[in-house]
C-alpha cells in the first residue's frame, strides 16, 4: 500500500552567526550548510497496518511524513502510495489520506466545531449520504456529541484532539497520517485518543502511520516500529523482538527480612541496597532470572520479589545512545 | 465559486463573533479614504481644475480605484496576508487538501471591515456621476462595472505576486505595498497629470491606467480615435492576473521542494 525506496531529501540552512557583525554581514551575505534530512529511506507498509515511527526530534520524522502526504517533493527515491505518487497527482491523491498535525489546528478557530465539518465537506465534496453516516460514527466513538456546537477556541486540548482526528476522517481516507496526535494530552484524552485509533484501523481497515515521542502510544497501537535518526532508518521491525534485542536488561526488586550483612550475587548489578530492600540490575543474556533468585533466597529470607522488564523508553533512550543519534 | 462562498461564510460568522471590533474598524474604513478626499475636494475648491480635469471627472476616477481596492482588500485578503500562513505552517494543510492552492488561500482570510472604505467610495462614485454630463448608454455602464472588476483583479495580481515572495523570504514584503497603496494613491487622479515614465509604467507595468484613466476618457467623451479600443481597456488590465497565477504557481511548487 506504502512503499517508500531510497527516500532523499535535504535542507539548504542559513548557517547561524553570533555577535553583532555577524549578524550585520549575514543581512547581506549568508552562508548556507546543507543538512541532509533523510538519507535513502526505504520502507513498505501493508493495508491495515499500524506503523509507529519514532525517532528523537529532529531526525526526519516530519519530513517523511510530509513527502508521503504529498506536501514536500524529495530530491530522490520513489514513493508509491495506493498506486500514486503523492507529489504528483497531488490533489487526486489527497482525498485517500487524513493527515493530523498535532501541533496545529485545522479547524476555524471561531465557529462551532460543525461549521468546520460542513465546510469539510464541501472541500472534500462528500456525497451527504456518507457524509451523515460517517459523521454520526464519529460523534458517536468519539464522543462528540456535548461539544460539536461549541467553538473550537472554548474546547480543552484533549476535546480539541479528538474534533481534529474526527475532521481528518470524515472524507472516509484510506490512510491516516498522525503527526504527534498526543501532544500535551491528559492521560484520559490520550487513552481515549489510542482506543479509538485502533478502533478505526480493526473496524474500517484504516492503515496508521503515527509519530510520537510517547512510548506508550506506540506500545498500546503498533505492533511494528520504524526507528529513524540523522535522516537514516535504524530499525524496521516488531516492537517485541526491538524488546528481545535491546531489551535485555530486567530489574530485580527484593523486599527481605532484616540483614546488615551486604552480598553479593554474580552476574547482577546492585543498584540500590539497604537492610531491608534491594535493587538489582541482572542481563538476561549472561544470567538466568531464576538463579539469581535461588541464590538470594539462600542469603535472606525473602518477603517479596518483583521482576520488571525494562520500559521501552529505557531501551529507546539505550537505542539513541547506541546509535549516537 | 461555490465552495468560495462557503469559506466566505463561515469567515463571516467568525467576524460576526468580535462584533464591536467589526464596527469600529468599518467606521475607522470608513474615515481613512474620507480625509484623502477631503484633501482632494480642498484642491480643487482651491485650483479650480488640474490640466482640464475637473472636480467631479477626479472624483469619479477617484471612486473607482477606492472601491477595486476596498473589494480587492476584502475578497484577497488571503494573498495579502500570506505570509501568516507560510509562518504557522498552515500552508501544508493548504496543499493536504484536495482543491486547487489559489481557491484556498483566497478562502483563508476576509476582510469585511473594509465595508467602510466600500461604502465611502460607493457615495463618492454617485456624487460624482449626478453631477457629470454624462450621456449613458449600457457600453458605458458596463465599461464602468468593468473598470471596478478588472481593478479587483489588478490589485489581486499583486497580492499574489507578494504572497509568491513569501515563499522565500518568509516574511511578509512591505515592498509591495509601494504598488498596491503607491499604485491607489497614484491611480486616484487621472495619469496624464504626471510625468511621463510614471503614466507609462502604471499602464504597461501594472495597468492601473487601464482600469480608469484611458476608460474614463470613453464615459465622458474625451477619446480622440477609435473608442472601442479605450472601452476594451479595462478588460486588457485585467490579464494582468495570468503572468501572476503562473508566477504563484512557480512558488508552490519552490515551497514544496525546499519546504522552507
Amino acid at each position: 500500500m506504502i512503499k517508500l525506496e531510497g527516500i532523499s531529501k535535504s535542507f539548504k540552512v542559513p548557517k547561524r552567526s553570533n555577535g553583532l557583525l555577524q549578524a550585520t554581514k549575514s543581512l547581506f551575505y549568508r552562508e548556507h550548510t546543507i543538512v541532509e534530512a533523510l538519507n535513502e529511506i526505504s520502507f513498505a507498509i501493508n493495508p491495515g497496518e499500524i506503523v509507529g515511527y519514532i525517532g528523537p526530534n529532529g531526525a526526519g520524522k516530519s519530513t517523511t511524513i510530509k513527502i508521503m502526504s504529498g506536501i514536500l517533493v524529495p530530491d530522490g527515491g520513489t514513493c508509491s502510495i495506493m498506486g500514486f505518487t503523492p507529489w504528483k497527482d497531488r490533489v487526486e491523491y489527497v482525498k485517500n489520506i487524513g493527515v493530523v498535525f498535532g501541533q496545529r489546528s485545522q479547524l476555524w478557530w471561531d465557529v462551532p466545531v460543525i461549521d468546520s465539518f460542513e465546510l469539510l465537506k464541501d472541500i472534500y465534496k462528500i456525497p451527504p449520504q456518507d457524509y451523515k453516516t460517517t459523521l454520526d460514527l464519529l460523534i458517536e466513538t468519539l464522543e462528540l456529541k456535548d461539544i460539536i456546537n461549541a467553538p473550537v477556541r472554548q474546547l480543552s486540548l484533549g476535546q480539541r484532539m479528538r474534533c481534529e482526528i474526527a475532521a481528518s476522517l470524515l472524507h472516509n481516507p484510506n490512510i491516516l497520517f498522525l503527526d504527534e496526535p498526543t501532544i500535551g494530552l491528559d492521560a484520559v484524552s490520550k487513552i481515549a485518543v489510542r482506543q479509538f485509533i485502533k478502533t478505526i484501523n480493526q473496524e474500517k481497515g484504516v492503515t496508521v502511520v503515527l509519530t510520537t515521542h510517547d512510548m506508550n502510544d506506540i506500545e498500546a497501537l503498533a505492533n511494528r516500529v520504524i526507528l529513524i535518526g540523522k535522516g537514516s532508518l535504524l530499525y524496521d521491525g516488531k516492537i517485541e523482538e526491538l524488546r528481545k534485542r535491546f531489551g535485555t536488561h530486567k530489574t530485580i526488586t527484593a523486599d527481605y527480612r532484616k540483614n546488615t550483612n551486604s552480598f553479593d550475587i554474580p552476574g547482577t548489578t546492585i543498584i540500590h541496597w539497604s537492610p531491608e530492600h534491594t535493587v538489582l540490575s541482572i542481563d538476561t543474556e549472561q544470567t538466568l532470572t531464576s538463579d539469581v533468585i535461588t541464590q538470594l533466597s539462600k542469603k535472606v529470607d525473602l518477603v517479596d520479589v518483583t521482576i520488571e522488564s525494562q520500559p521501552i523508553e529505557d531501551i529507546i533512550v539505550q537505542l539513541y545512545k547506541e546509535f549516537q543519534i | 465559486m461555490n465552495l468560495y462562498l462557503k469559506y466566505l461564510l463561515i469567515l463571516f460568522k467568525s467576524q460576526m463573533q468580535y462584533r464591536t471590533s467589526f464596527w469600529l474598524l468599518s467606521i475607522g474604513q470608513f474615515f481613512i479614504p474620507f480625509s484623502v478626499f477631503a484633501g482632494l475636494y480642498f484642491l480643487f475648491e482651491r485650483f479650480g481644475q488640474i490640466k482640464g480635469w475637473d472636480f467631479f471627472e477626479v472624483a469619479l476616477c477617484f471612486a473607482v480605484i477606492h472601491m477595486a481596492f476596498s473589494l480587492s482588500e476584502c475578497f484577497a485578503r488571503g494573498f495579502d496576508t500570506f505570509s501568516s500562513l507560510i509562518v504557522k505552517g498552515d500552508f501544508d494543510r493548504v496543499l493536504v487538501r484536495p482543491r486547487s492552492t489559489f481557491l484556498q488561500v483566497l478562502g483563508s482570510k476576509f476582510e469585511f471591515t473594509r465595508i467602510g472604505r466600500l461604502l465611502q467610495s460607493a457615495i463618492v462614485l454617485i456624487w460624482a456621476l449626478n453631477n457629470l454630463p454624462i450621456e449613458w448608454s449600457f457600453m458605458k455602464a458596463a465599461t464602468l462595472f468593468f473598470m471596478i472588476t478588472s481593478g479587483v483583479l489588478i490589485f489581486t495580481g499583486i497580492y499574489m505576486l507578494a504572497a509568491t515572495m513569501c515563499f522565500w523570504t518568509v516574511q511578509g514584503l512591505e515592498v509591495a505595498n509601494i504598488f498596491t497603496d503607491g499604485g491607489r494613491e497614484m491611480a486616484q487622479y487621472p495619469l496624464n497629470i504626471y510625468q511621463k515614465w510614471v503614466a507609462r509604467f502604471f499602464t504597461y507595468i501594472i495597468p492601473f491606467g487601464t482600469v480608469n484613466y484611458l476608460p474614463l476618457l470613453f464615459i465622458l467623451g474625451k477619446t480622440t480615435g477609435n473608442q472601442l479600443l479605450y472601452m476594451l481597456t479595462p478588460i486588457a488590465g485585467s490579464l494582468f492576473i495570468l503572468p501572476c497565477f503562473l508566477v504563484w504557481q512557480f512558488g508552490v511548487r519552490h515551497y514544496r521542494s525546499t519546504g522552507s
